[in-house]
């Protein structure tokens, strides 16, 4: 018997207001997707790529259809469930980076583990993670301190801390030049490959994307899967 | 790790801290100063009300232990006074308000003065010779920049300080008691009476005697003792509502710093606040965290607050010795500071909702 996907969704439709128009965004989504796999999604801007992103983190609810995260029903989550879904379930690598700017690279990450109430930084399997994202002799700097690539590492690290199920990477390389991104993107998938980390990343570069297992396209609030078809729920 | 973060956006924003923190000083000095002024006074008064050496205080009828009246007592009470069992001596004065609270112009019989407490100790010069001619105390001495010698105005005509005496007895004006009398228009009449008994321990027991005298009836008469016991915030004329607008003041001036400051903090850390949301961070985790900045602002204001006020206490003893006293009230120190933290937390609470309440997706995306 095949392992159920970790990520399993269905029909899943969200509809938001801007002024006095409804949008929407996502117009009936399926999509699987295995433990440890790295899927890159790609698409333009307004395909819905982003609200799926915020949706499969826990940061807005979804209008209608199923989402199964682990096995948890994300659409059943009260606003406080996906709270504490975000602290240790998924983890966020954003295009800006968004680390806190008034706290060093050791403090950003200490202060997820805080929320999520865990004790990971001294962990072997973490300090491997740090050494192997170059980041050992950088903790004990501010952001402001850091280029882009180190920032994007830092966030990689604070997102892995505790020990997600999902990373969910939002155009990670987006800020980055040529060099800084492949390093990422490496990074990445050497997570993937050496720990099993299951990713989704957003991305609108065909490159990034080429590091995934697998491509999605979205296209109207639509995931086309391999290439064009709409697959219909 | 959240202090360390309150402390980082604390340092983040230098200026900002040390004028919020500033303006939370100035709120509790305003209230210490201002409190300590109250009771600096009122201590004054005390010790001065001490420092004429009597036993017994009589006043005219109708008054209180600090209100003033117009001298209604006539000379011949002192004589009839002084023919009571136990009673040494008695001392008629003539108090006449002068300028700004509990500090006056006080007409004195110098022979009977000296007679009664002992007389001055003089810095300067002398007893005054000639009717023109008035003795002041140190502190009002510091505060007019007078001399023996120098002129000053008071009462529409010019008088010359013939001596400057020690501080602590009774006043810090002292004019001969029948001048005073004349120029107020209470010839022969007395605003006070000062008695001196055989045996001090038995004052309380010879106010008793007096007062069930029938001449005495209508007389408010204290021992020394309760006299300044009874010289209280409580008993001072409006001082109490005063003290309490000062404190409401004060909350309003905390509540209004600690509100615009967080909330230009919140709008800024727009992003922040998203940030911490996309990892986990729950509503009550940011209104805590707010908390506990405007709580670390409070405490520092408050100490800076409380140093300022010996800083005020010392401009206060420096420029205007006699018209003002000031007291570090130490029991106010907690006081005080939990005003500005009440004040403050409820200045914080709407921008600590606000942030709470941001949409994650939004604060993300807030450049």
């Amino acid at each position: 018997m095949s392992k159920p996907p970790l990520i399993e969704i269905r029909d899943l439709k969200k509809t938001y207001r801007l002024g006095d128009v409804d949008v929407h965004a996502l117009r009936g989504v399926n999509l699987s997707v295995a433990d440890g796999e790295f899927l890159a999604i790609v698409g333009h801007s307004g395909s819905g790529k982003s609200t799926l992103f915020n949706i499969l983190g826990g940061l807005t609810p979804a209008t209608s259809g199923t989402i199964h995260l682990g096995g948890e029903d994300l659409l059943a989550m009260s606003d406080s469930d996906r709270t504490r879904m975000r602290r240790g379930t998924v983890g966020f690598v954003f295009q800006k980076y968004n680390l806190l700017p008034t706290l060093n690279a050791q403090d950003n990450i200490a202060l997820a583990q805080e929320l999520a109430g865990r004790n990971n930084m001294n962990e072997p399997w973490f300090k491997e993670i740090l050494e192997s994202l170059g980041l050992a002799h950088r903790l004990t700097h501010k952001p402001r301190a850091m280029s882009g690539g180190e920032q994007q590492r830092v966030a990689i690290a604070r997102a892995l801390i505790n020990r997600p199920k999902i990373l969910l990477a939002d155009e990670p390389t987006g800020n980055l030049d040529t060099e800084n991104s492949v390093a990422v993107l490496d990074i990445l998938r050497k997570l993937n490959k050496q720990y099993g980390q299951t990713i989704l990343m957003i991305t609108h570069n065909p490159e990034a994307a080429d590091f995934a297992d697998r491509k999605v396209r979205m296209k109207d609030g639509h995931v086309l899967e391999p290439a064009g078809d709409i697959i219909e729920g | 790790m959240t202090n360390k973060l309150v402390l980082e956006n604390l340092k983040h924003r230098p200026i900002r801290t040390i004028l919020v923190v500033f303006a939370i000083a100035i709120q509790v000095n305003l209230m210490l100063t201002l409190v300590g002024m109250s009771y600096g006074m009122l201590n004054d008064f005390q010790k001065r009300s001490r420092g004429v050496g009597a036993d017994i205080i009589v006043r005219p009828p109708n008054t209180s232990v600090l209100s003033m009246s117009a001298p209604s007592m006539k000379e011949a009470m002192v004589g009839y006074l002084r023919e009571q069992p136990h009673i040494k001596s008695a001392l008629g004065t003539t108090v006449h308000a002068m300028e700004g609270f509990l500090n006056s112009a006080t007409g004195i019989d110098l022979k009977q003065f000296q007679a009664f407490s002992g007389g001055f100790t003089y810095k300067q010069g002398g007893p005054w010779t000639k009717n023109n001619e008035l003795i002041v105390d140190e502190y009002y001495a510091t505060q007019r920049k007078l001399s023996a010698g120098s002129t000053i105005k008071l009462l529409n005509r010019d008088w010359i300080v013939s001596g400057v005496v020690e501080t602590g007895k009774m006043s810090r004006i002292f004019m001969p008691l029948d001048i005073l009398q004349d120029l107020t228009g209470n010839t022969g009449k007395y605003s006070q009476l000062y008695l001196r008994v055989d045996d001090p321990k038995n004052a309380d027991a010879i106010v008793e005697q007096l007062k069930s005298l029938p001449a005495l009836k209508e007389f408010p008469i204290y021992s020394m003792e309760s006299f300044t016991s009874l010289i209280s915030i409580d008993n001072a004329p409006g001082l109490r509502p005063f003290l309490n607008v000062i404190v409401g003041l004060s909350v309003v001036v905390g509540f209004l710093v600690v509100f615009l400051s967080l909330y230009t903090a919140v709008l800024e850390r727009t992003r922040e606040i998203g940030i911490l949301k996309s990892l986990g961070a729950t509503p009550m985790f940011i209104i805590v965290l707010l908390f506990r900045e405007t709580i670390a602002l409070s405490i520092v204001g408050s100490i800076v607050g409380v140093l300022l006020s010996y800083a005020t206490q010392w401009l206060i003893a420096t420029l205007v010795p006699a018209s003002l006293q000031m007291q570090i009230v130490y029991e106010w120190w907690p006081i005080s500071m939990l005003v500005a933290i009440f004040a403050s937390l409820v200045g914080a609470l709407y921008p600590g909702f606000k942030a709470a309440k941001q949409d994650a997706i939004e604060a993300l995306a807030y450049e």
